[in-house]
């Protein structure tokens, strides 16, 4: 079978685990229906999942790129993923992928990392941040802001307090609103950025941003104004897909293909079309 | 170059269906001249001569004896080597298990006869698009490696073509298996053939051909000369694309777009638009499902909907779309020009919006700032 | 029990003072006094006349609106060198929100009446502390603007 006749068949795997993680949001633990090696993947990348007699959608891949299985963590808020809701242990699923260009985890080595995640953007940034913290002694200081709607909102909650326990990660975290059963930050995820409370080089540094646009958007001028360049802030960006290998043409932000040429974006190469508006 | 005199005509569509191709022409259906599979010579559209104009097309009798008077199909010849409608795959579900199994690809061999050089200029940017890049489209490839281009160069320009802009016509030098030139004056009713690639020479081998004279080709390059003396549209190229992206919000693009219908004809009858929506189809058991993929238009209100709306909400972004991907980043992502020059989009646009009108509007504006 | 510092040097290691010129800072720090809230004490409440601002030194600050019949809503949490109060510098000068210290808080409190006062008479104190001030009030409702949009909402339910 051709490369190309292989991108565009999905192949059948089976969900092996459901986690409920929010009110809307579940994760699905995948393996390969035929027995075969676990997908190899690069922290970033997503996969095409499709449900028989429903459609496929675009899920960043979320999960330990070290680990066994494939993980999903997919938020039920279309005709697709309202249905993928209610699938369980045992359910197969078709599997086109992976596809992108992913974070630049390679790259980063020996720079600071700045992980800045809103809402469900913590998923896609979930392998970055496995992958750094498996190679811990390759980078310089790391931290993790992360920002969601409410306290149960928080995506992931008990890593991200597990990673906060660890002497060589500066983890902090934020919400739009809270009762005041919530001891901690209040407000947007911009604000949580503070070189007096975490030291950074901004000329050394590396950002990672995944989120809503509009939080990318504040994130990144934040950081601009810190003195992170440009060509050092990576965004994540999300258009319709259909095809997710460049040729169905519904992906494109002004010259980009998302799914071939992103959805990882330096700042530096999007910024043009990143503020245009309706493009 | 060799000569094929008229009567032998169908001795090239004989020799073609010999070797397996099935033989594809211009001919008319419906009032409109469109391609479609022919048996002879005498299913071109003969006797008729196309008016092509902003909003306006008309086919009209003509007494010419030219096989190819009429300068541009209607349909455009995207459709044979990219099908409106395409199955990509079955999936059966058994006892909760899935299988897939991807279309067969085609092999049917093709020869398309009566491209014109626009036409063929198209062919190759689809090539770049569905067959060079890092994912191909396979049935796209398969059908491309199984078609033969049997280009007519064009004598006559309709009132809609800019190919002389887009340096993809009157006259093609390269890239297709024959070129074919038709001479009614100044001796019999002829053609001209040259052959541009192995397949075409071993054609042009078997059908034993005279040498065309020298009067024949001055004859052919008189008449294409005509040909782009009667293009009356520009598309100046120079620093569009960087004209186009710099002027994103210029007042042109609400002009234009109370203007457009949003109906999406453009994109139809354009060569070189390759957007397509991939589609489910459940059978009423639950147990087969095709995924499909078929033909779809930025101006689709749907084409840019993400999880909480649709980016390009409105006529004038979706205009926008559709003419800085054809004219500016296109360039960027496939190294060319998207347009190809053929004018179908004025003559199609139900209320004649020209292309070349507006891209000039809009640069003209940005050297005004 | 150490020996205190003077106010004016504290003032100094806040970075809302850090580069105000010795003359207008001395002038202010006249009007502050060290301050200590415990957890759950608050710091100002809604509707009171706001006479006093604050530069948290250590310590959160939870900014909250009381809903009737409902649990407070925190909108905003401010920490060791941000501003609580602006409400002060606005007539009819009554504080919008309550202001909880959800930890042991730190704080220098300064005399807004006293202050208003001084810069009516003195005017190049005045742009000191509205120079200052602009910034931090555009911040705040710049994120407050970004809270409202709810990004993280639900595609259908969001604003």
């Amino acid at each position: 079978m051709s490369a190309a006749r292989a991108a565009m068949l999905p192949r059948p795997y089976r969900i092996t685990r459901v986690r409920r993680e929010l009110r809307d949001v579940f994760t699905w633990e995948l393996e390969p229906a035929d027995g075969g090696p676990p997908l190899a993947y690069a922290p970033g990348q997503f996969n095409m999942l499709y449900l028989h007699g429903v459609g496929e959608v675009p899920i960043s891949i979320s999960g330990d790129p070290a680990g066994a299985t494939l993980v999903h963590t997919i938020r039920a808020v279309g005709a697709v993923t309202d249905v993928m809701r209610k699938l369980g242990k045992g359910d197969e699923i078709g599997v086109r992928g992976p596809f992108g260009v992913g974070w630049p985890v390679a790259e980063a080595e020996g720079s600071d990392l700045l992980i800045v995640a809103g809402g469900l953007g913590l998923a896609p940034l979930r392998p970055a941040i496995h992958h750094i913290l498996a190679q811990r002694a390759r980078y310089g200081s790391v931290a993790i802001y992360y920002g969601a709607r409410t306290p149960a909102d928080l995506l992931y909650r008990k890593e991200l307090e597990r990673w906060r326990g660890r002497f060589d990660l500066f983890v902090e975290a934020t919400v739009d609103a809270a009762d005041t059963s919530w001891a901690g930050r209040v407000g947007v995820v911009p604000k949580l950025i503070d070189p007096h409370q975490h030291r950074f080089d901004p000329d050394h540094s590396v950002a990672l941003i995944c989120g809503p646009e509009v939080m990318m958007r504040f994130t990144v001028a934040a950081l601009q104004n810190l003195g992170v360049p440009d060509a050092r802030l990576f965004v994540s960006m999300e258009r319709n897909m259909h095809c997710a290998v460049g040729l169905c043409g519904h992906c494109q932000l002004g010259p980009e293909f998302i799914c071939k040429d992103g959805p990882v974006f330096s700042f530096e190469r999007i910024a043009p079309v990143f503020h245009a508006r309706e493009l | 170059m060799k000569l094929l005199t008229r009567d032998r005509f169908d001795d090239l569509l004989h020799l073609l269906r010999e070797q397996g191709y099935r033989t594809l022409a211009p001919t008319v259906r419906d009032g409109a001249v469109v391609p479609r599979e022919i048996g002879t010579a005498a299913e071109l559209p003969i006797g008729w001569r196309d008016e092509h104009a902003p909003g306006h097309y008309r086919l009209l009798p003509s007494d010419a004896p030219d096989l190819f008077g009429c300068v541009l199909t209607a349909e455009p010849w995207k459709a044979q080597l990219f099908p409106a409608e395409r199955t990509l795959f079955t999936v059966t579900r058994k006892a909760g298990r899935l299988t897939f199994t991807a279309a067969p690809p085609d092999t049917t061999r093709r020869a398309l006869i009566g491209l014109r050089p626009c036409e063929l200029r198209a062919v190759e940017v689809h090539d770049a698009v569905l067959r060079d890049g890092p994912y191909a489209d396979d049935d796209y490839a398969g059908r491309r490696a199984g078609a033969l281009t049997v280009v007519v160069n064009c004598t006559r320009a309709a009132a809609t073509c800019f190919c002389t802009s887009q340096k993809s016509g009157p006259r093609a030098t390269a890239g297709f298996d024959l070129a074919l030139t038709e001479l009614v004056a100044d001796g019999p009713h002829r053609f001209t053939v040259e052959a541009g690639s192995a397949t075409g020479a071993a054609l042009l081998e078997q059908l034993d051909l005279n040498d065309a004279t020298g009067a024949d080709r001055a004859a052919v390059d008189a008449g294409c000369a005509r040909a782009a003396a009667q293009i009356s549209r520009r598309l100046k190229g120079a620093g569009l694309p960087a004209a186009l992206l710099a002027n994103l919000d210029h007042p042109r693009w609400d002009e234009v777009a109370a203007r457009c219908l949003n109906c999406g004809n453009c994109t139809q009858v354009c060569p070189t638009c390759f957007c397509v929506a991939v589609e489910e189809r459940p059978d009423l058991a639950g147990i087969e499902a095709t995924r499909s993929r078929r033909w779809d238009s930025c101006f689709n209100p749907a084409h840019s909907y993400v999880a909480g709306g649709v980016i390009r909400n409105n006529t004038r972004s979706r205009y926008r779309q559709w003419l800085t991907h054809k004219l500016a980043t296109w360039h960027d992502q496939f190294g060319h020009s998207g347009c190809v020059g053929c004018g179908r989009c004025i003559a199609w646009c139900p209320v004649g919006i020209d292309i070349t009108a507006e891209a000039q509007a809009i640069r003209q504006g940005a050297q005004g700032d | 029990m150490e020996p205190l510092k003077p106010l004016d040097e504290l003032l100094l290691e806040h970075p809302f003072f850090a580069d105000m010129a010795e003359g207008p800072r001395k002038f202010i720090a006249g009007c502050g006094r060290n301050e200590v809230f415990h957890a759950g004490a608050y710091l100002f409440r809604e509707g009171e006349p706001a006479d006093r601002f604050f530069l948290i030194r250590h310590g959160s600050v939870a900014v909250e609106l009381h809903v009737p019949g409902r649990e407070p809503l925190v909108v905003d949490t401010l920490q060791g060198g941000d501003i609580a109060g602006w409400s002060w510098l606005v007539p009819p000068h009554r504080w919008a929100n309550d202001a909880r210290a959800t930890t042991l808080v730190r704080a220098i409190s300064l005399d807004g009446k006293c202050l208003r006062g001084k810069c009516e008479e003195d005017h190049s104190v005045g742009y000191e502390v509205f120079k200052r001030f602009i910034p931090v009030i555009a911040g705040r409702l710049s994120a407050v603007r970004l809270q409202l949009m709810d990004v993280y909402g639900d595609p259908g339910q969001r604003r």
